[in-house]
């Protein structure tokens, strides 16, 4: 893992890896020094071109905690009224010596090209480009799911997948880049996905796509579900045609106090209610459902930094001149016979 | 003129014409002077063409040469220099330049351009509406009767989207024997858009650029043209949804003719993935079904032409995010190559088939008199040596355009062109530039004490 | 040469006798620096330390039937405090787990396989330190290979190993290596370099 661009290329073994990292990473979070000597030395660059002030100090936090040199980098513009090109604000990070950039960007596939254009040796880590991905996103998401499955089993959340576990993507999926990393990432992990939007908010060509897609919310609803994640759908879509009124998509897509009640009538006690945030109250969803115990908004929000620190020290910590070996967590964590080979921390340590 | 030095005499030995029988062309004053087995050089430079064949010079009905305004992407001189190495004798400059090309002032700079050049014939495509702005009717008819002697004229780039604007201009240029030459892009449906919209996109999250907003208007077109009776031209057809309407409105007696871009037949929109936007152009690259629709089309005659759509762009246009990069690839000089890697080698089309759509037909379509002639004698000596069993790998940097901007950078081609002649003028002799024909410069003319 | 160089190019140098016996005296001589049992915890360095620390636990509580042996063993996680991260491969942390008496005030015996150049311990320091403040910390090693690169020495040894530093030790315990083909759980073993 030499990036973090997307889920679609993440494999099983390295999002384990990433969601059981994140665990020590949560469990440092609790301490009373919440603060790792891991990344002393290096240098992260949050580079956004775009407004997000909820990623960039999750992102900061992380980073921070983990001892690491932050610089924020605000190159923001519009698309018309650019300033510097990518190109040149990337080498500029590289003439500073920037060892991750973290990049947000409203043009999706700017984190690869970052990645692959050869302008940067820094590892990226996409914070959300266009409407494609926001891969640490997802795994907040997964990993927030994961503890809800392990506390509803009584086990330890690190090293299991969420095999089974059903999850319904509510909203504008077609302008979601959260909906396409979780969608990605759910599978990969054994979830059962399945997107509810209005049909002109999900994209021509879902129908590939490992997972169910619907129109009618309170069928998923009825269907029984152990989370349901609600994107934000912003009010002008309404006057591009997607949806004839705000009021309208509430009532149809929204998760209003009604559905919120449903949820006690249809006994889905444990199911949870997520929401990447901002939210819009009174759209996509009602201020009932978003601070109703079910919700695990602020858990979402505390799970980032633990998520984005795990990210950072995987990517960052080893010797960045090398590639990082196939690991394999599931055959290091299992107990019985391991392979007779030299234990980093056992006997050969130094 | 005829002791004009750069006019000499050549006698191609050997050369299979249209790939068939080895025979000797004798080129003397422009024109094809003989042809036919063991002809006697006599003073003539003899050229052994032995493994080559011989094909009419290819004519493309669609290049953007970006002068005037945009000299620093490319200039009648750079463009019609790739054009000659790519084996073209005849180029048509694309009417968005800046400023536009929609008046007989810049259709006859563009034209003495390429005549100062004298690389290849270019001729100007006239803009359909003033300033490409779709609002009202460039003066086609003074382009027509201007020196440049237009008959194609296009927005492309940009659609002529209003129906009431195209029945128009369809009508009008019948009086002059023009052709409207459609970009087909519904601008509605394809607000923001980036690539092909469908399963790749879906993924990628960027901005659809459905099939049907070629479809529609192409549609539309088509039933324009019958009801008015007039020519209509279909640049860069890109959908198999597209080649079905084509094929429709030919069985129905329409007078439409359909152009395909080499790109559009062999690249897919998977290349996206890498978001490197070397792969965005417009029309977007499509699916793989698509890509063997349009070839069997092209094969079966529902596509007419070959045209590059030569876009190039200077590298910033290209060094950037996708969706702040500029749509368009190089093509003059890996056309010859892609055609006969996609349609030749697939089976699908003989070297005489390649010289109907890059040369016989184009120079109907835009009513080129002295180009795409059969290769006999008397005729224009207009032609092009390929050797067809070369192979050579695609190096933008080394390329005559200054657009670095191949689709094909790095990818093995077979075919290369060894000469082109142009009017009996070698403009490229053993794979490389030559010199150009001068001989209707006004440097020249005025040397001559011509008017 | 020896019958120890017909094993190949090692040697077993503790059996798993050898190393429980070690581990036996050992506990004893933990109650006897720390007079009893109390406020003793026991943070085993992973992967080996931690197994080590709970049999050790388990040997303290038959010697002192009041102390439950499973409420003072913790893991002790060094990876992101080690010096030498940003010179190897990447490596996911390990967990780190504290009994719930926590370590403030307690007497810490910090527990791994084998101490050699001392980085792991200075970095094993350096965790505790952000976890609490033990009123001792002490450190036992089944096996001292010498070859210290710190000031760091060992409260409570297994055995002293004379090694070359190109030689290798390796530990092997059935709760984390089990058994394989050609060796048994349990056996310390010299190699020598490849």
């Amino acid at each position: 893992m030499r990036h973090l661009l997307s889920t679609q290329d993440l494999s099983l073994a390295n999002a384990i890896r990433i969601l059981d990292t994140a665990e020590e990473m949560a469990a440092v979070g609790e301490r009373e020094v919440k603060k790792l000597p891991a990344l002393r030395g290096r240098t992260v660059v949050n580079l956004f071109f775009e407004d997000s002030t909820r990623t960039r100090i999750s992102f900061e936090a992380a980073a921070k905690r983990l001892s690491a040199d932050v610089i924020n980098f605000s190159a923001k513009g519009s698309s018309v009224s650019k300033g510097e090109s990518l190109k040149d604000t990337a080498q500029t990070l590289e003439a500073m010596s920037a060892d991750a950039v973290v990049i947000r960007h409203w043009a999706s596939g700017a984190p690869q090209q970052l990645a692959t254009s050869g302008w940067i040796d820094a590892a990226v880590i996409n914070a959300g480009d266009g409407t494609h991905e926001h891969p640490t996103q997802a795994l907040l998401d997964a990993f927030t799911m994961r503890r809800h499955l392990a506390a509803l089993n009584g086990t330890d959340s690190v090293g299991s997948d969420l095999t089974g576990f059903r999850v319904a993507i509510a909203g504008d999926v077609l302008h979601s880049r959260v909906a396409r990393s979780n969608v990605w990432l759910l599978q990969t992990l054994g979830a059962e996905v399945t997107l509810v939007a209005p049909p002109t908010l999900l994209p021509v060509g879902v129908e590939h796509w490992p997972c169910k897609v619907s129109y009618d919310l309170d069928s998923v609803l009825e269907s029984g579900m152990d989370a349901i994640m609600v994107l934000r759908v912003q009010a002008e879509r309404m006057n591009a045609s997607f949806f004839p009124s705000t009021r309208e998509y509430s009532r149809r897509w929204g998760l209003d106090d009604a559905r919120l009640a449903r949820l006690d009538t249809l006994g889905m006690t444990d199911t949870i209610i997520m929401h990447p945030g901002p939210m819009n109250r009174g759209l996509e969803i009602s201020s009932s459902a978003a601070d109703s115990p079910r919700s695990t908004v602020l858990a979402q929000v505390r799970n980032g930094v633990s998520v984005r620190m795990a990210a950072l020290y995987l990517l960052l910590s080893g010797d960045l001149r090398d590639p990082v070996p196939v690991y394999s967590p599931a055959s290091a964590r299992r107990p019985g016979p391991a392979p007779r080979s030299t234990n980093e921390t056992g006997g050969n340590a130094r | 003129m005829t002791n004009d030095p750069t006019r000499g005499s050549f006698l191609i030995r050997g050369a299979a014409v249209l790939g068939k029988e080895r025979t000797d062309l004798l080129l003397q004053d422009g024109r094809i002077a003989d042809i036919g087995a063991g002809l006697d050089a006599g003073s003539a430079t003899v050229i052994d063409a032995d493994g080559l064949v011989a094909l009419p010079g290819m004519v493309d009905p669609h290049t953007h040469l970006r002068e005037p305004g945009r000299e620093d992407a490319e200039t009648v001189e750079t463009g019609s220099r790739a054009a000659a190495l790519g084996g073209y004798t005849a180029v048509h400059a694309m009417a968005n330049s800046s400023p536009v090309a929609d008046t007989a002032g810049v259709v006859e700079q563009v034209f003495s351009l390429g005549r100062e050049a004298g690389w290849v014939d270019v001729r100007p495509v006239g803009a359909v509406t003033v300033g490409l702005a779709g609002q009202q009717l460039a003066e086609l008819g003074a382009m027509a009767d201007s020196r440049a002697r237009v008959r194609i004229f296009s927005d492309d780039g940009i659609c002529v989207s209003d129906p009431v604007l195209m029945r128009r201009a369809l009508e009008y240029v019948k009086a002059f024997d023009g052709v409207i030459a459609q970009h087909a892009q519904e601008p509605r449906l394809t607000e923001g858009a980036q690539m092909n919209e469908g399963k790749v996109s879906a993924v990628l999250g960027l901005a659809g650029w459905p099939a049907v907003a070629e479809e529609s208007i192409i549609a539309r077109d088509v039933l324009l043209a019958q009801h008015v009776g007039s020519r209509l031209h279909i640049c860069h057809v890109s959908t198999a949804g597209s080649v079905e309407l084509i094929r429709w409105a030919k069985t129905r007696g329409i007078k439409v003719t359909a152009e395909v871009t080499p790109h559009h037949l062999w690249l897919t929109e998977e290349l996206v993935r890498s978001y490197n936007p070397v792969y965005k152009v417009n029309p977007p690259l499509r699916a793989e079904e698509d890509v063997l629709a349009l070839r069997a089309a092209l094969a079966d005659g529902t596509i007419d032409v070959i045209g590059t759509d030569h876009a190039p762009h200077p590298s910033e246009a290209k060094d950037c995010e996708w969706a702040q990069a500029a749509m368009g690839m190089t093509g003059l000089e890996t056309a010859l190559s892609v055609v006969q890697h996609t349609m030749i080698e697939s089976g699908l089309l003989d070297w005489e088939g390649f010289a109907r759509v890059t040369s016989a037909t184009p120079a109907r379509i835009g009513r080129l008199a002295d180009q795409g002639r059969p290769l006999h004698a008397g005729e224009p000596a207009n032609l092009v040596l390929v050797d067809p069993a070369a192979r050579w790998t695609v190096d933008p940097q080394a390329m005559a355009t200054k657009g670095r901007n191949s689709p094909f950078s790095g990818r093995e081609l077979p075919g290369a062109v060894i000469a082109t002649f142009f009017r009996g003028h070698p403009t490229v002799l053993d794979g490389k530039l030559n010199t150009p024909d001068r001989s209707r410069s006004t440097a020249a003319a005025a040397a001559g004490g011509g008017k | 040469m020896s019958s120890e160089t017909a094993v190949g190019a090692s040697r077993v140098v503790m059996s798993a006798a050898d190393i429980d016996r070690a581990l036996t005296r050992i506990a004893h001589e933990i109650l006897e620096a720390n007079k009893g049992s109390r406020d003793l915890i026991l943070l085993g360095i992973p992967r080996r330390g931690f197994p080590l620390a709970q049999r050790l636990a388990l040997k303290l509580g038959a010697a002192d039937p009041d102390l439950d042996a499973a409420a003072i063993v913790g893991q002790l996680d060094v990876t992101m405090f080690r010096d030498d991260l940003a010179r190897q491969p990447t490596r996911a942390p390990e967990r780190t787990k504290l009994p719930a008496s926590g370590i403030d005030n307690k007497v810490v015996v910090l527990v791994d396989d084998v101490l050699y150049s001392g980085r792991t311990i200075r970095a094993a320091l350096d965790a505790l330190v952000d976890l609490g403040r033990p009123r001792v910390v002490r450190l036992a090693v089944l096996a001292d290979r010498g070859h210290r690169e710190l000031p760091i020495r060992a409260d409570h040894v297994g055995k002293n190993l004379p090694t070359a530093s190109a030689e290798k030790v390796r530990v092997r315990l059935c709760e984390t290596d089990g058994a394989g083909p050609g060796w048994t759980a349990d056996e310390v073993v010299i190699e020598a370099s490849a």
